[in-house]
């Protein structure tokens, strides 16, 4: 049953990680990351400043920890305006299927994947100008058809089965059957989806901060930090270096997760590896 | 070959079926090619209202942006006039639409020349460096997929798997400044940056090079994992039991009939990622300064040249709907399932 159980620990070890100091970067940080100290810049790492300084002075340790729950955020939020809306509307179309509206949300779904999704995300950030919450409702557009189409394939599936017309001839309704019976059974779908999803809102809220369109300074980002770092590439490599290590931990990480979740929760794959 | 495989074609037992589903059904195929034109006209349509819409409702007037904020209202409204902001926003959109339809892309605001000048210029860097990538990619993905399926559970199926995670996880342009700190600043064999132009193709391609690799790496992973899991899932199909069961070796059964069918899946990820490398170079373009596709709408963006972001994007969202309509096209050649529908 658990052919891959090595790297479902790896990811969640490493996922766990990551929002954990994000949440301590809540509370404590060992530096002040909005203090400029230009006195104090571009510093070796020492017992003070564990990976050493910026080169505005400030410590990269909080940098990363404070970057780490601004992507996070970004992309939990993201995720989460995906959800809330692309997976009541795939319910929606699996329940009328084959009807005007299933067609049309379905369609509309298909725009959407049609459309650059980092050029549509710059555009919007460009436009209603950088900030973080702009951020996330450029990444979370994109969000939306991938729910709707994950919940309406899992759903038509369960639409099949035997307990479902039991509960039609006990006179339930179209959504109360989608509310009680069909959303619990997909929500394995869901939860690998969204841990897939979080990965890529991590790389693309760290695309868009890397070309400016983040959230604002001074909240640092992984992003920017890379940005900043690239003038200083050819002296301070580690000032690059740290941030994108960062990022591909943590994608790697929730991509790690979220294929182990797969294999676990999918009951025809895990049939197969037996 | 053993006596009872022989048959001819007389004594095949279902005649009717045999032509109906191995056949290529001109008829149906011109049905469905119809059907998917439809769709995706359709889609066209629908795409260009809404990014007439998303560019009408962007705060700040194209105008007022190029003159400054010591304009008069009347040379705002002379150059409204002249870049054809005028009229009611239905003979806007029907400007800019039968526009595009004629070949005519409106005239870029900063650079004073039109659009389809510009896109011309930037697709001979966009285009060669989409392909460089994408055959980086394949020349990759092939081998190493094929590798990793052939030894299932093997210590090099491991290894090859955690390489492309790592490889997907990567941020293409950090992994870019990467290449550059190494190749371009550490072993200087290459430049860090710019585009010297189609008169010298080594350098053009030289110029190329780390760009294509920046961008292959993340799509040759994504394409090992696809190809792995589609050769995996010919290997358990029948008909590779036949081949063995005919005497063909292992290795011969997966060239000869799972690869092939392998392909299927593998070359609607290529086609997908051709079109997302159109696009999706915007940051790596930023990254090594090439003046191709990506930069201009990035630039466009920036300086509030509306009509270039709009009609690039079109372009865009157009290729994508294009190499998804082929990609259906080629399937329903290839099974005859799907014409049915």
């Amino acid at each position: 049953m658990r052919r891959f159980p090595l790297a479902l620990w790896i990811g969640v070890a490493l996922s766990a990680l990551f929002l954990i100091t994000a949440l301590l970067s809540l509370v404590w940080v060992p530096h002040d990351v909005t203090r400029l100290v230009i006195a104090g810049r571009l510093q070796p790492a020492s017992t003070t400043f564990p990976l050493g300084t910026d080169q505005f002075g400030r410590d990269i340790l909080s940098m990363l920890m404070v970057g780490a729950r601004t992507s996070i955020a970004v992309a939990l939020v993201a995720v989460g305006i995906g959800m809330l809306i692309g997976v009541p509307l795939g319910l929606a179309a699996a329940a009328l299927r084959g009807s005007l509206p299933d067609e049309i949300i379905m369609r509309g779904n298909d725009l959407i994947f049609a459309f650059p999704s980092l050029v549509i995300a710059i555009l919007i950030t460009a436009v209603f100008g950088p900030s973080a919450v702009n951020a996330i409702l450029a990444i979370g557009i994109f969000n939306i058809p991938v729910f709707a189409r994950v919940a309406r394939g899992g759903a038509l599936g369960v639409w099949t089965l035997d307990y479902i017309l039991a509960a039609r001839t006990a006179g339930k309704g179209r959504v109360r059957i989608s509310a009680e019976h069909i959303l619990p059974n997909i929500a394995n779908l869901l939860i690998v989806q969204a841990t897939i999803q979080f990965s890529l809102g991590i790389l693309a809220e760290a695309a868009l901060s890397y070309v400016g369109l983040g959230a604002r300074p001074p909240t640092p980002s992984w992003g920017r930090m890379l940005a900043e770092a690239q003038t200083m590439i050819y002296t301070h490599p580690m000032l690059a270096l740290l941030p994108g290590g960062a990022i591909m931990l943590m994608v790697l990480g929730l991509n790690l997760m979220g294929d182990g979740l797969r294999d676990l929760l999918d009951p025809r794959i895990r049939r197969a590896r037996q | 070959m053993p006596p009872f495989g022989r048959s001819s074609r007389k004594d095949t037992p279902f005649p009717a079926f045999r032509t109906r589903e191995t056949g290529f059904n001109l008829g149906a195929m011109l049905r469905y090619a119809l059907h998917r034109l439809f769709s995706l006209t359709l889609s066209l349509m629908g795409a260009s209202v809404v990014i007439f819409l998303v560019i009408e409702v962007i705060p700040g007037d194209s105008a007022t942006f190029m003159l400054g904020l010591n304009a008069t209202p009347e040379t705002v409204a002379a150059l409204r006039e002249d870049l054809g902001l005028g009229g009611s926003l239905w003979e806007r959109y029907w400007a800019w639409a039968s526009g595009m339809v004629r070949g005519d892309f409106g005239t870029s605001y900063t650079y004073r020349v039109p659009v389809s000048d510009l896109v011309l210029d930037r697709l001979w860097v966009s285009l060669p460096l989409a392909l460089y990538a994408l055959s980086l990619s394949a020349l990759i993905a092939f081998p190493v997929g094929l590798v990793a399926a052939a030894g299932r559970g093997t210590a090099a199926d491991y290894g090859i798997m955690g390489a492309t995670q790592l490889g997907i996880a990567v941020p293409n342009f950090w992994f870019a400044m990467l290449l550059v700190l190494i190749f371009a600043v550490n072993l200087q064999w290459f430049s860090a940056g710019g585009f010297p132009g189609w008169e010298h193709p080594g350098a053009a391609m030289k110029a190329l090079t780390l760009p294509a690799i920046a961008l292959a790496l993340p799509q040759a992973s994504i394409l090992a994992r696809v190809m792995r899991s589609a050769v995996l899932e010919t290997l358990d199909q029948d008909y590779i039991r036949t081949a063995r069961a005919r005497g063909l070796s292992h290795r011969q059964a997966v060239l000869r009939h799972a690869l092939r069918n392998a392909l299927i899946p593998v070359l609607t990820i290529i086609g997908l990622q051709f079109s997302f490398l159109l696009a999706g170079a915007i940051i790596i373009e930023n990254v090594f300064f090439l003046p191709g596709l990506g930069r201009l709408i990035f630039q466009g963006i920036t300086q509030r040249d509306l009509v270039v972001v709009e009609s690039v994007t079109m372009l865009l969202v157009f290729a994508v709907i294009l190499v998804t309509f082929l990609v259906d096209l080629a399937y329903a050649a290839v099974d005859p399932r799907i014409r049915q529908t």
